[in-house]
């Protein structure tokens, strides 16, 4: 904390309501935007644009029946989706939005993130990686061979490239010598972009991050044609909004994560911190849903032998080369 | 490598590409001439009804899902230009699979299938279709092609296709511009 208790809370309850409303015009973002990577139009009747489809899906599911299959483990079944949503939320929370502002009217300052942490980036890794558990304890409490199979995939799917993601992201902490946001961004400014000297490295992330989001192309804990929906075929209504949320913030998370660490976060010239840090993670999102569009599901084989025998030497050979150049360069 | 550049050139052209997509309930589609949708029964120029009770259509039918109750005309009651009429005709909508056999069957061409297919009903009973319903001109809603496309004897392949207006993406012709709908990309 960095503002004192009380303006510390409010900026987490406004952060929180943010980012769910960020998620949910993002929601129709990416179904307007596959629309029209398919030469269709995508969701358009409800509001202007179709902007109040998501107000709408809510609606839809909010009003659905909850409901334990048999055969489910009650309580950790209906614990799974909370688990994983709060963890998602969780590892937004440290992302910078900018440096110091001032409340409209009065003196009152603030800084335009939650807490300058000296290990946000294991904090986010941490988070992201205990949001797994919301996966695997869902799939197993289902009673579900097609939830239980959905949810062990994300956990090896987790595990293999959770190495190839910190090893890309060490590359950037050698040159910031830090693991705090705050410091990341501000040596971004004083020096270069990282994605500069750690293109590598950047490549290796995006990739991961893909896989770490449990996005197309490698949405196999989901994937539809072999294990239905994967760990939340038994989940409906707002279990299921939960787990679909989650997992989305965590696609924002990678995206915020992304423009931290390789194109300095909120830093940029002209415009404000925030409107930067917004327009850098819409960027990404508009990667990631690109990426969607384009590239077919990979086989569970082709995920392993990517992660392990690609990403991570990869990787690997990106740290040597960084931590060489900063140790003799 | 290149490949992969390619196919996301691909993807990304498509997106700034005109969509194909057609309004369905502001924009209809005709549908050609002979597409087989609702029933009509018929009548004579005088009035009287063409059907006359003989049950062949609801003999024809794989579905079952017509019935008729046939009764005799009178003098003071004539109905239809036979000898019976058909006093009960009904066609469950629900049933029907629009395959055109009663119209195949029926001898007197007292029942064709229209164009219509918009024909949803929020309860089971509203599609049971009444004779009173079936004689009613039909509520004209579904366009239709120009018959007269269709009635000349076709020669070459090069007309048969062009006959159908095939929407494609390159000729994005007859996807209307709505200024409410999807006005914003």
């Amino acid at each position: 904390m960095v503002d004192g208790p009380w303006i510390t809370i409010i900026k987490g309850f406004v952060m929180v309501n943010l980012l769910m409303l960020f998620f949910a015009i993002m929601t129709w973002v990416e179904r307007r935007l596959i629309g029209r990577f398919q030469v269709r139009l995508g969701p358009n009747r409800v509001g202007p644009a179709g902007l109040l489809q998501p107000i709408a899906d809510l609606g839809k599911l909010l009003r659905k029946q909850s409901m334990v299959p048999d055969g489910a483990r009650p309580r950790l079944y209906l614990l799974a989706p909370f688990v994983s949503l709060f963890c998602a939320i969780g590892a937004f929370g440290l992302m910078p939005f900018g440096g110091v502002a001032t409340v409209p009217g009065t003196d009152i300052q603030f800084h335009l993130y939650m807490a300058d942490s000296n290990v946000a980036l294991l904090f986010v890794a941490a988070m992201g990686s205990l949001g797994f558990y919301g996966l695997l304890v869902g799939g197993w409490a289902s009673g579900s061979k097609y939830s239980l199979l959905g949810g062990m995939r994300a956990i090896a799917q987790l595990v293999s490239y959770e190495v190839a993601f910190t090893l890309a992201v060490i590359g950037v902490v050698i040159h910031a010598g830090s693991l705090s946001f705050i410091t990341i961004t501000e040596a971004q400014e004083h020096w270069v972009w990282y994605i500069v000297p750690q293109f590598l490295g950047f490549l290796v992330f995006m990739v991961a991050a893909v896989a770490e989001s449990n996005r197309p192309p490698f949405d196999l804990t989901e994937a539809d044609g072999e294990v239905v929906a994967g760990y939340h075929t038994e989940y409906g209504g707002m279990r299921f909004a939960m787990f679909a949320n989650a997992e989305f913030i965590n696609a924002i998370t990678l995206s915020a994560l992304a423009a931290v660490l390789f194109l300095a976060g909120p830093e940029g010239p002209w415009l404000p911190g925030p409107i930067w840090m917004l327009l850098k993670i819409g960027f990404f999102l508009f990667i990631f849903i690109w990426l969607r569009a384009t590239v077919p599901r990979v086989r569970f084989d082709q995920l392993m032998s990517v992660g392990w025998k690609l990403l991570l030497p990869l990787a690997t050979l990106n740290l040597l080369v960084t931590a060489f150049f900063v140790v003799y360069g | 490598m290149l490949d992969q550049v390619k196919g996301f050139s691909v993807t990304l052209r498509h997106l700034f590409r005109k969509p194909v997509t057609q309004q369905y309930p502001e924009y209809k589609r005709p549908v050609y001439p002979r597409f087989r949708g609702r029933h009509q029964l018929h009548r004579h120029d005088n009035g009287l009804e063409k059907c006359v009770g003989c049950s062949l259509c609801a003999a024809a039918c794989p579905s079952d899902c017509i019935r008729v109750v046939a009764a005799e005309n009178t003098p003071a009651n004539r109905v239809s230009a036979g000898e019976r009429y058909a006093r009960i005709y009904e066609i469950n909508m629900a049933r029907c699979i629009f395959c055109g056999y009663c119209e195949l069957a029926c001898p007197f061409d007292a029942i064709t299938l229209g164009n219509d297919f918009e024909l949803s009903e929020i309860s089971r009973e509203a599609l049971v279709y009444t004779k009173d319903m079936l004689l009613d001109k039909p509520i004209r809603r579904t366009p239709s092609k120009s018959v007269e496309l269709f009635d000349e004897p076709v020669q070459e392949m090069e007309r048969v296709l062009g006959m159908y207006e095939i929407v494609t993406a390159t000729d994005p012709e007859g996807v209307p511009d709505d200024p409410e709908i999807g006005g914003l990309w």
